[in-house]
Formats: C-alpha cells, structure tokens, sequence
C-alpha cells in the first residue's frame, strides 16, 4: 500500500509551486491559475485524511466537495473582474494596478 | 404679592422681543415697547412698595421679609442650594423704587437723545435687560442669585458702553468696564463660596449655630464679597474703569453708571450688614476707611477735569464714596447708637440716584446741543438753554448739599453718622463736602456762564432739547426739591424699627457754611469770562493740576504694571514656553511621525505580490521561531 | 516495500502533477499554463479515482476541468493578444519568490514529515453515491444540507456579481 506521506508530498510541492507561481506571474490570469493550484493542493490533503485517516466518516470528503464549487464561484467572479479590468486598462499586467497604494 | 414675579418677567419679555426681532421692528416701535413695558414695571414697583409699606409692621415694629415666590434651582445637598425667588425687605422696595423711576426716566430721555441712532432697537433692547438684571440684583433673596444677576449687570453694561461699537474707545472703555469688574466679581465668587461652605447656605441671614460654625472665616468672606462690591461701585483703586464708561451713551451714563448700578456695592454691603455689624465690625470700618479715600480722591481730581462727563463719574465715584463710608461708620445696628449711618447710606443712595440721574440726563441735553463734552466749547449756554439750567442747578444745589433739597437731608445724615464715629472723620466728609460744593459749581459756571465759545455757538447755535428730553429732567426735579422731606428713617433703618430723622443743627450748620463756601469760591474763581484766578492756581500748582488731571497716573500705574510688570515678566515668558516647549513638543511628535510615515510608506506599495512575499516571510519566521522552541 | 501497481500509477500520476504544475507556473504562454493546470486537474482527479471516491474524481473533472478550465480558456483568449509573453522577472524579485518558497516549502515538507499522524486505517472499496446523497441532503447529525444549500445562495449570487461586474456599462 501508499504511504499517505507521498500524497502530501504530492500536494505539498504543488502547493508552493503555486505559491511560487502567485508571487513570480505578472499576469492576473497566471494568477488565477496559481491559486488553482493551491485551492486543488489542499483538496487533494482533505480527501487524503479522510480516507487514511478516518475513513468512516465524510467530511474530508465533502470538504473537497463543496471547496471544489466555491472555487468555481471564486474564478467565475475573479474573471469578470480580470475582464473589467482589462476593459479599463487594456492590460492585465499587475504592475498597472497600483492606483489603491498610498 | 406674587406678581411682583411681573417685575422681572415683563423686561426680560420686552428684551427677547426688541432683541430677536431686532431691525425688523420699527425704531420707534421697539422704543415704544422698552418703554411702555418699563412704564408697566414701574407702576408696579410702586404699587408694590405702596403694598409693603402700607401692610404694616410685625408686632415687634419690624417691617416683614416676604418672599412671595421662590423655587430651588440648583440643590447642592444638606441645606445647600441655590435658590431663585423674590425677596421683599424694606431696601429692596427701596431699590425697586429708584431704579424703576431712573429707568423710565431714562427710556423716555432716549427717545430724544438716541434718535435716528443706528442700533436704536439694540439699544432699547439692551436697556431692558439691564432694567431686568438689576432688579433681579435687588429682589434676590440668596447670595447667589444676586451674584447671578450682579453678572448679567455687568454683561449689560459692558454691551451699553460698547453701544457705539465702532469707537475704538468705546470698545477699549467696554472691555476695561468688564475686565476691571470681573477681577474684583472673582473675589466677591470666592467670598461666596467660602461663606456658602461655611454656613452651609447661601441665605442673607442663615441661623445663629450656622454662622457660629464659619464665625472664623466670616470676616474674610464679607471682606471678599467687599471687594466684588467695590469692583461694581468704583471704589479706589478699582474706579479706573468708571470715567472711562462714559463713553457710552449719556442716558446710559445716567441709568447704569449714575444710578443704579455702581451703587450695587453699597446695596450689597447694606445686604450684608447685620453679619458685618455681628461678626466683622473692623472689615466694615476698612470699607469706611476706603470709601473715605475714594471720596477725598475723586473730588479733588473732579476739580480739574474738562470733559463734562468725566466730571460727573468722578462726582459719582466720590459720592458712593459717601455711601460707603456711611455704612462703614456704623458702630451697631441701633440707628440712636451708632447704627444711623446705614439709613443715611440708603437715603442717600436714593437722593443720589435721582439728582445724579438729573446731572446726566442735563449733561446729555448740553452735549446733544453744541455735540462736545468738553467744557471749552460750552460756556454761557443758560441763554439757550433754560429749562436744562434751572434743573441743572436744582441737582448742583442738591449735591452741594443746600437746603432744602434732598441732597441736604442725607449728606447731612452721613456727616452726623461720620461725627458720632470720630470727629476727624466728621471733618474730614464735611470738607469734601466742601470739594463737592466747589467742583459741582465749577462745573456749573463752566457751562451755563463764564466764557462763551462764541465761534462754535454762532457756527451751531445751541438749542434746546426736545421735550421727550427735557420732560424728565422737570420729573427728576421735581423729586429732587421734595424728595428730603420723606420721611425715610420711616421705611429704612439698620435695626428695622421707625426712625425719626431730626437734624442736628450743628453739623448742618457746619455743612451748610462749608457748602456755601464751595459754591462762593466757585462764583468767584468761575463766574467771569475771565478766569484769572483759576488759571493762576493752575500755573502756581501746575504739578498738582498735571496730576490731578491725570486722575493722579492711576491709570498708568495699572499700565504700568500689567504691561511692564505682568506682560513682560511673567505672560511672556510663559508665552515663550508655551510656544517652544509644548507646542515644540507636540511638533516633534508630528514631525517624527510624518518623517517615519514617509519613511515607511515605500512598504504600502499597492502590489498584491509584494505583499503576499512579506507574508509568507512573516509566516516563515514565525514557522521557524516556533520550531525553535 | 514491493512494488505493486497501485504505486506504480501513484508514481506516474504524482510525476505527471508535479511536472505539470510547474510547467503551468513556469511557461511563458499563458494558454499553455492553463492547458498545464488541465493537465494537472486530470491528474487530481486520478488521485480520486485511485483513492476510491469515482464520484469526487468525476465532480473534479466535470467542475473543474470541463467548466473552469473552458472559463480560463475563453478570458485568455478575451484579454490576450497574439503572441502575448509573460515579460522578463527582475532576477531579485524572483530570487526572493523562490527563496521564500523553497524555503517554506523545506519548512512545511520537514514539519510534515516529521508529524506523528494517527495510524493509518486504510479502507479499500468504493464510496456509494447513495450514501453521499443521503448525507449531502441530510439535515442531521453528519448531514451537510445548510452547507448544500449556503453554496448555492453562493453560487446565485457569484453569477450576478460577475454578471454585474463583467457586463459593458
């Protein structure tokens, strides 16, 4: 059988190679995709436990379930603003958001 | 007699009404008003002193103390409180009588002089407060509310003599008026509290075991309140700012500085003097010592003044001098034995106020017709001017003390009350009696005879005043020549019981022979066009002339020491402090942390990636400071 | 530890994520990054699949890779023009992106190891999609119907906003 330890190794490197991506991209869309990465990072360490760790019970489970509609929210709202933003500046290059510093 | 609550409501209705509507009332109609209302008060004060006096005496000859009404205001705790109420005694009808009289004596002269002034309804506005807040001075029935509307005096005169806020020396006279009266009110505050704290009332005569408690401190709480009075009634060296008030409008003048307020200190000590007699006979013997100076100061430096009006504060300045000195004089409240001084205080406050008033209200008629107060541009006016001279002189002769006008019978009251306390006392009121006499009639041959500026006269011919103007002075006359023969020991006396008023001759006589002389060196030194006896005195005694014409740099010497002493040496250096060391202070504080601000705004740089980078390396440390552990 | 198959595809599919992850975070074109994360999204749902919840795996697949992934795909192609490049990083700023994260990563790996976890009780079979049905409509104890029913208000109300945020004023 697997070790449980490899899946979070597993999750765990795709965790931060998202991490890595959401403070070196300088597209908002790339991101977005970043935060996808992380947001499915986790999923993967919810279903893990559950099944290793309390496999009678759901909530690990239901969990990912219900992390996995929430982040089709969280994009579908992150897009419309992305786009909004790429009506006004023509861009979605995050060095031009700077107008909320100071 | 509940409605005597009327008397105090109807000016401060009248006040409200002038004062919020303003301009939008015709001038005439807020004249109207001020004065019908006043008419109002004073048919009741009469009435009401009629009430009084005709209700009879208790059994013990005592007349009563009424309070018709009253009401706790401001509870402090234990018998502790401030109360408002109306309180009837035989000094307040007193009061009541003169002020309403002078008040509406004045409110009437004021059609006349005010006419077609800017400000007309402010002024009868104005009026009317002080109409109120004086008799609200004189009807209070505790120590506080007389200090509350003792304040709200103050406030009126200070907005009477800046009337003419355009005047830069109206201005400077209002501000000197409130600031002089509000040092002395702060001692008249502390003597309040400490009596208040140590009778534990605020009541004019609190129970025997009360006043035994603070018998201690009795004395210095009623030199205290002394003090406030003497603010109010411009005794030496708290006068400075009465000669300067007459720049106000002359009716003003008549009512406030004249009449009614100024004598609001000797009222008070009058108030107060069965606790002066019982607990502080040598504080009230200083009032008599000060009032005396006051007195002796005041007349000689009205002997030399030229502006009319300056004149007459320094008279009034000298003759609440009588006043006081007549109160202070009392040995006891026995009016047979040593108590006859406060009965000729009030009688003489009573005489005083109405031909004084007189002087004023005649001073403004002269001042209306050649538009000067300084007595070179007058002279010889009785030609023009006959009704103001005949009742000028009826009111000279009255403070000159001649018989039989009422003037004679209270300064002749004072003298006998002086000569019982001590002949040199005696000697000395009769000799400034004497002053009086001379520098009244001075000021009487200066305007009426003597030189004519006839180059002013023929460029404006004077001319006499309306008869809205000169209807009162006949009135106020009138009250001078019979005002005497009231039988004021009647109603008025230290201890309560009818005193009979009998003069004794010798002292009378004595009064009489000074005033005479007054007026006869008067006569000669000023009667003529040509006054070479005055000007010889005044080149022989040029020093003394100098300084008494400059009230002897009394002035100067509050200038000197408020600037020089207190400004320089103290209020700027504390200035300096205050503006280097804590206010450098708090700017430090806001330099340091506007420099850090911009120091560290680098860091809000509006990146979410820079941010998130902090983040994780602030998760990181504390991740690994936690491993550590 | 013997090589059996279930570890053998484990390995392919943990290979296959972590290439693909850091190629979606690593490429110059942004299409190719979201046609990594698809990639990506199919190997979690492997993961699902492997560790017996079918019915996670096809909600991963159906949700994720069939309903975001297009999402993604459409604002590229709205927002991007042709031949569009991720621009050059300053070497700083991404030394300290990748020195934060080795290090965090390091950190989280050596406290993650390190954990004494309970004792794994594995269980082999299949999830029924009845049991899950029941749970999900549930309002008792181990019932998740108030979260059921909040992720839907979510849902409604993320297709207005986006609607309202995204529309042309």
């Amino acid at each position: 059988m697997i070790h449980m330890e490899y899946y979070l190794i597993v999750s765990t490197i795709m965790m931060f190679v998202g991490i890595y991506g959401f403070l070196t991209r300088r597209n908002l869309l790339a991101m977005l995709i970043s935060v996808e990465l992380i947001l499915n990072s986790v999923d993967i360490n919810f279903v893990v436990f559950n099944r290793f760790l309390f496999p009678g019970q759901l909530e690990g489970f239901f969990f990912s379930l219900f992390a996995i509609g929430i982040s089709a929210a969280e994009t579908a709202v992150a897009i419309a603003i992305i786009i909004n933003i790429y009506r006004n500046m023509k861009n979605i290059q995050v060095r031009n958001l700077d107008k909320m510093k100071w | 007699m509940e409605y005597t609550v009327l008397i105090l409501l109807l000016p401060f209705l009248s006040f409200i009404l002038t004062g919020l509507l303003g301009t939008r009332l015709k001038p005439a109609a807020a004249g109207l008003a001020g004065t019908a209302v006043t008419g109002a008060v004073t048919v009741l004060c009469y009435w009401t002193a009629a009430a009084y006096f005709s209700a009879g005496r208790y059994a013990s000859g005592v007349f009563p103390t009424l309070i018709p009404w009253n009401t706790v205001w401001l509870p402090f705790g234990g018998s502790l409180h401030i109360d408002l109420g109306i309180m009837l005694d035989p000094i307040s009808v007193m009061m009541l009588v003169v002020i309403s009289t002078v008040s509406l004596m004045v409110h009437i002269y004021s059609f006349g002089y005010m006419k077609g002034e800017r400000g007309f309804q402010r002024y009868y506005s104005f009026l009317s407060l002080f109409t109120m807040s004086m008799l609200g001075l004189v009807l209070a029935t505790n120590i506080f509310q007389m200090y509350i509307f003792w304040e709200l005096v103050g406030v009126s005169s200070y907005l009477l003599i800046g009337f003419y806020y355009t005047k830069k020396e109206a201005v400077a006279a209002s501000k000197k008026a409130f600031i002089v009266t509000r040092f002395a009110d702060l001692g008249f505050l502390i003597g309040i509290l400490i009596y208040g704290f140590y009778t534990g009332t605020f009541s004019f005569s609190p129970d025997a075991p009360a006043l035994g408690a603070a018998k201690a401190l009795l004395p210095v709480a009623l030199g205290l309140m002394f003090i406030g009075g003497a603010g109010k009634s411009a005794m030496f060296p708290l006068h400075i700012w009465l000669p300067d008030a007459m720049e106000g409008p002359t009716p003003v003048s008549a009512l406030i500085h004249a009449a009614t307020m100024v004598v609001a200190g000797v009222y008070l000590v009058a108030r107060m003097f069965p606790l002066f007699i019982g607990y502080a006979p040598e504080v009230l013997h200083v009032t008599a010592y000060v009032g005396a100076f006051t007195a002796l100061y005041a007349a000689i430096v009205a002997c030399v003044q030229s502006d009319i009006k300056r004149v007459l504060a320094f008279s009034t300045i000298s003759q609440i001098g009588f006043m006081i000195v007549a109160l202070g004089v009392c040995t006891s409240s026995d009016p047979h034995e040593g108590g006859l001084g406060y009965m000729a205080s009030m009688f003489h406050l009573f005489t005083h106020a109405m031909f004084k008033a007189l002087l004023f209200l005649g001073a403004g008629c002269i001042i209306h017709a050649v538009h000067s107060n300084e007595m070179s541009a007058m002279g010889g006016l009785r030609k023009y001017m006959p009704v103001t001279h005949i009742t000028f002189l009826v009111a000279c002769l009255s403070i000159a003390g001649i018989w039989p006008l009422s003037g004679f019978f209270s300064k002749d009251e004072i003298l006998a009350a002086c000569f019982s306390f001590s002949p040199w006392m005696g000697w000395i009121m009769t000799a400034i009696a004497g002053l009086t006499a001379f520098y009244m009639f001075r000021l009487y041959y200066c305007i009426f005879w003597g030189k004519e500026n006839r180059e002013l006269h023929a460029a404006h011919r004077p001319h006499e005043a309306p008869l809205t103007m000169t209807v009162p002075l006949m009135i106020l006359a009138a009250i001078t020549l019979v005002a005497g023969w009231i039988p004021f020991g009647e109603f008025v006396s230290s201890d309560g019981h009818a005193y009979r008023i009998h003069i004794d001759w010798t002292v009378a006589g004595i009064s009489l022979c000074v005033a005479a002389a007054g007026i006869a060196l008067a006569t000669w030194m000023y009667l003529r066009e040509d006054r070479t006896v005055a000007d010889g005195l005044a080149v022989r005694f040029s020093g003394l002339h100098k300084a008494a014409y400059h009230r002897f740099y009394i002035d100067e010497i509050y200038q000197f020491i408020t600037h020089r002493i207190i400004f320089a040496c103290i209020s700027t250096p504390v200035a300096w402090f205050d503006r280097h060391v804590v206010d450098g202070f708090m700017n430090l504080l806001a330099a340091v942390t506007n420099k850090v601000s911009w120091a560290i705004k680098g860091m809000q740089s509006g990146y979410i990636q820079r941010y998130s980078i902090w983040f994780l390396g602030g998760v990181l440390s504390i991740a690994i400071i936690l491993m550590l552990i | 530890m013997d090589i059996t198959l279930d570890l053998i595809v484990f390995a392919v599919l943990a290979l296959f994520i972590v290439v693909s992850s850091v190629l979606a975070v690593t490429t110059k074109r942004i299409l190719r990054a979201a046609t990594y994360l698809l990639f990506v999204l199919f190997g979690t749902a492997g993961i699902y699949f492997q560790l017996n919840y079918s019915f996670l795996g096809a909600v991963q697949l159906l949700i994720y890779a069939g309903g975001i992934t297009v999402l993604y795909v459409f604002s590229i192609l709205l927002t991007s023009s042709e031949g569009d490049k991720a621009e050059k990083l300053k070497p700083g700023k991404f030394a300290a992106g990748l020195a934060a994260t080795l290090a965090a990563l390091g950190i989280c790996l050596f406290v993650m190891l390190k954990h004494k976890f309970l004792a794994p009780a594995f269980e082999h079979g299949e999830l029924p999609v009845r049991e899950i049905g029941h749970a999900l409509m549930s309002p008792e104890k181990y019932g998740y119907v108030l979260p059921f029913e909040v992720i839907s208000v979510l849902l409604l109300a993320c297709i207005i906003g986006g609607i309202m945020i995204a529309r042309k004023r």
